[in-house]
């Protein structure tokens, strides 16, 4: 049996209860009262502050009424019917830059209403009450392919098929949902729900996933375009930036998003290793769940390392708070300098970095911490043999998705524009898919 | 500290805070429990006629309807008079006052509208040693299907005969408790003046269902499928309840007539405002009902602090106070012209003043694209529903325009002389100033 203290990397750290309990839902569901409660706290502003902050536009003042007089299911038909994933969004979002971040009591009290939690008890409860709530139009004929099973391309797909269209979702990966289903922090996302909101948003039917297809292997936007008149391309990003560092190759030294997903299709947690000292290097959220998961494995020391100083973090205050509740230290600007080891790491050479205006640089003077393993999670980068024209280093689309090349959209991580957040992959999908609609309809 | 003592007909109490005959007040235990808490004095729950007691339902005995985080704002109930015997009741009261002596002790009594019932009935009360009592000639359910309660309450020669019966066969003060379910609250007042009554205590509880359930269609509160109107009280009825008081308060006929104020006060302010209007003590029942007898504590500390910080040295001070100032919509003073103001520094920028303004009102309140929140005086009535709606307490207030300052709204200037409807131009029956 292994503990916190193991050296190097090995599983099974923790006894399994206290896996089991560190791995629970990070915000229980609200109790009926609990709802009750928070949903009386909405004051049902005038063009709420909230609803424009939301990159869905979800009516929410309309939908916290809705809990507050015992329509849930109600609520819940508000939320979908702006966000279909409406119910992992209500886990995933942060909500306290974008919703709760408005909501006039957070400037009143600085106590938002609870909107995030307040969405799940909505969505979960039409969820948990019936198969699917919309039907099918008459379908058109008209077949559209989507490339990637993310947020996005699923939005995307219900939309389309909600209007009659037939569509066909391409996936690289066994198994649909994307980031939902590989690369977010397991227990934001318990019970398997990723795989179950797919399972439900497919309800609505003419939809059609075919798995393992990867663009530019066995897939081409070619051959996709002779066949579909309308191909929506979600495909993420599934490049993972390099350190650039000395001694980067060496043992121990993984992409986060590699071990999130590992974590998550895990049927058992004790089965994944984690190393004694573990070093992240980033300052997302992706580097945040790495940190918080890889210390709640039972990692001993966990620490996050990022080049810049705390306000320009893009993980949330929320998340920062979050890891350093769970005994995660945040180191800022530093950045890594060399990896050191024999053929594994056992040591993590840091820089000091300052910006005096004219860019970020090391300061020579260096710091090492032990580190048994080491995450890079310094963003990802679009993979694609795409003939499409970029922006920076993303699709470019105008309006709604539309890239450069006729009947080719593209919306989520992969496409510009957008904040990288779920949320916005599905406000981007369901608008590209009414363009798309529009355009097949014209 | 200022001194909360009051004497109400001559009866002393530490407080003017008395719990109104209802449910608290049925038993010694609630009442011994009452005092302990620092109650001035209760009115024992109703007594009715030697014999048989009256039965309860055997369901539920109330409805509600509540606020934001279920907060309860109005109560009914169809309870009746005590259901335990007479001389149970007279025992305990007796031992309660004995116990008590500085505290209030008044007994609620309704019995048939038969000079021989209440002729039976007050000597036995009067051996108690309480220190007064009240008539029942409010209870608007059960009892008054039995020709008692508001059914005496609602005709005025009976509530006369009855408090001269009980002037005549009982030497202590009579109290006589008024239904609100009536038109005009004078006439049952002045018919109790014209009675020999020493006081009057109002409002009794108003007709009510609060609520129907949809699944079964039955009102609540629901016995086996059925429901009958109930009586309202708790804070809802505050507003109903403090009109009522200043009629008889006003009125030339009743001026003058003690008044033991009761509906839905809840707090000291409540109690502060009902003896503003001419009320020399208040009674209270559904606050304890919602959070227990402790709340007397806040009742008195809160209006001791009020009354020092405005220098009033006795209850009696502020009895009244504020019956000057009621009068008639024809006496409001026209020339009197408000304009909304939102304080930007406490405005919170949710919106609700302007789509209150906006949908149902004057078109009176502009939002910047940035949801500044600002007031068209061009268009402002000062009709105060911004203020109403408006979840931060002073944010937006009514600020006065001086005279000689030109209304926006109007393009004239403001008056400094009173005026109003009786002399304005546009009344067919004006008559001219002089």
């Amino acid at each position: 049996m292994s503990s916190p203290m193991t050296p190097g990397i090995t599983a099974g750290r923790l006894p399994a209860d206290t896996l089991a309990e560190n791995f629970e839902d990070l915000h229980a569901p609200y109790a009926p009262h609990e709802a009750a409660v928070a949903a009386d706290r909405c004051y049902f502003c005038y063009d709420a502050p909230c609803v424009t902050a939301c990159p869905t536009d979800i009516d929410i003042p309309l939908f916290i009424r809705q809990i507050s007089t015992g329509t849930p299911e109600a609520a819940a038909k508000t939320i979908f019917d702006q966000n279909i994933l409406g119910g992992m969004c209500a886990r995933v979002c942060p909500t306290e830059d974008l919703c709760e971040q408005a909501c006039v009591r957070e400037l009143a009290e600085g106590k938002p209403v609870e909107i995030g939690r307040l969405q799940r008890h909505a969505t979960d409860t039409l969820m948990a009450r019936q198969n699917h709530p919309y039907e099918r139009a008459p379908a058109t004929g008209k077949k559209v392919a989507i490339v990637g099973a993310g947020p996005a391309g699923l939005a995307c797909a219900h939309r389309l098929a909600m209007y009659g269209h037939d569509v066909t979702i391409y996936d690289a990966e066994e198994k649909a949902g994307g980031l939902n289903e590989f690369g977010i922090a397991a227990y934001k996302t318990t019970d398997n729900f990723a795989a179950r909101e797919v399972d439900w948003l497919l309800g609505i039917g003419g939809i059609t996933i075919k798995t393992g297809m990867r663009l530019g292997d066995n897939l081409s936007l070619d051959d996709l375009t002779g066949c579909f008149p309308a191909v929506f391309l979600s495909i993420g990003l599934g490049g993972v930036n390099a350190l650039r560092s000395e001694g980067e190759d060496k043992d121990g030294v993984r992409d986060a998003v590699e071990f999130i997903a590992a974590l998550r299709q895990a049927s058992d947690l004790a089965s994944i290793p984690v190393g004694r000292d573990v070093v992240v290097i980033g300052g997302g959220m992706t580097a945040v769940d790495a940190a918080v998961q890889s210390k709640l494995l039972g990692a001993q020391n966990v620490t996050i390392a990022y080049r810049r100083g705390r306000e320009a973090m893009s993980a949330s205050e929320f998340e920062q708070d979050l890891a350093a509740s769970k005994g995660v230290r945040l180191m800022f600007n530093v950045q890594p300098k060399a990896i050191h080891g024999d053929s594994t790491v056992n040591e993590i050479e840091l820089e000091y970095t300052s910006d005096d205006g004219d860019g970020l640089k090391g300061t020579g003077e260096t710091i090492r911490l032990p580190a048994s393993q080491v995450f890079k999670a310094i963003g990802q980068a679009l993979e694609t043999e795409s003939n499409l024209k970029l922006e920076g280093r993303k699709i470019a689309v105008t309006g709604a998705g539309r890239t450069s090349r006729d009947g080719v959209w593209a919306g989520g991580d992969c496409a510009s524009g957008g904040d990288d957040l779920t949320v916005t992959a599905v406000a981007e999908g369901r608008d590209a898919a009414e363009d798309i609609h529009a355009a097949l309809s014209a | 500290m200022a001194d909360l003592t009051t004497d109400f007909l001559g009866i002393k109490s530490p407080n003017p805070f008395w719990l109104a005959s209802a449910p608290p007040t049925d038993k010694e235990y609630n009442v011994r429990r009452a005092f302990e808490a620092g109650w001035g004095g209760v009115v024992w729950k109703t007594l009715g006629a030697e014999g048989p007691p009256v039965v309860n339902v055997n369901g539920p005995r109330y409805g509600a309807i509540y606020g934001a985080d279920r907060r309860l704002l109005g109560l009914n109930n169809i309870e009746l008079i005590t259901d335990r015997p007479l001389e149970t009741n007279l025992e305990e009261i007796a031992r309660v006052k004995a116990d008590y002596p500085d505290r209030a002790m008044i007994v609620s009594i309704m019995v048939p509208c038969e000079e021989e019932a209440w002729k039976a009935i007050l000597p036995r009360v009067a051996e108690t040693g309480a220190d007064g009592i009240e008539l029942n000639f409010g209870c608007p359910h059960g009892m008054s299907e039995r020709g008692m309660g508001s059914a005496v309450g609602q005709v005025p020669e009976y509530i006369e005969m009855v408090t001269r019966w009980c002037k005549q066969y009982y030497d202590k003060p009579v109290i006589v408790k008024l239904t609100p379910n009536i038109t005009d609250v004078r006439k049952p007042a002045t018919a109790a003046k014209n009675g020999g009554a020493d006081a009057v205590s109002l409002i009794n509880t108003i007709n009510s269902i609060t609520s129907v359930n949809l699944d079964t269609m039955s009102p609540e509160p629901s016995i086996d499928g059925k429901g009958s109107h109930g009586g309202y009280c708790g804070p809802a009825v505050k507003p109903i309840a403090m009109s009522m008081v200043s009629e008889i308060a006003r009125n030339p006929d009743t001026h003058g007539l003690p008044i033991s104020g009761i509906g839905g006060i809840t707090t000291w302010r409540d109690a502060a405002e009902f003896i503003s209007l001419g009320c020399g003590n208040v009674q209270v029942c559904t606050a304890a009902m919602t959070y227990g007898f402790k709340i007397v504590q806040e009742m008195c500390s809160g209006l001791s602090q009020w009354m020092d910080e405005k220098g009033y040295t006795s209850v009696e001070e502020v009895v009244g106070r504020a019956v000057p100032n009621v009068t008639d919509w024809q006496y409001l003073n026209l020339n009197y012209i408000a304009k909304a103001h939102i304080n930007q520094d406490d405005c919170i920028k949710c919106g609700r003043c302007y789509a209150a303004c906006e949908d149902t009102s004057h078109q009176a309140i502009a939002m910047s694209d940035d949801r500044t929140f600002s007031v068209i005086d061009e268009e402002c009535v000062a009709c105060n529903l911004c203020v109403d709606v408006c979840p931060v307490e002073d944010c937006i207030t009514m600020v006065e325009m001086e005279p000689g300052q030109i209304d926006p709204r109007t393009g004239k200037v403001v008056e400094k002389e009173y005026a109003n409807w009786t002399t304005h131009p546009n009344n067919p029956g004006a008559v001219a100033a002089e």
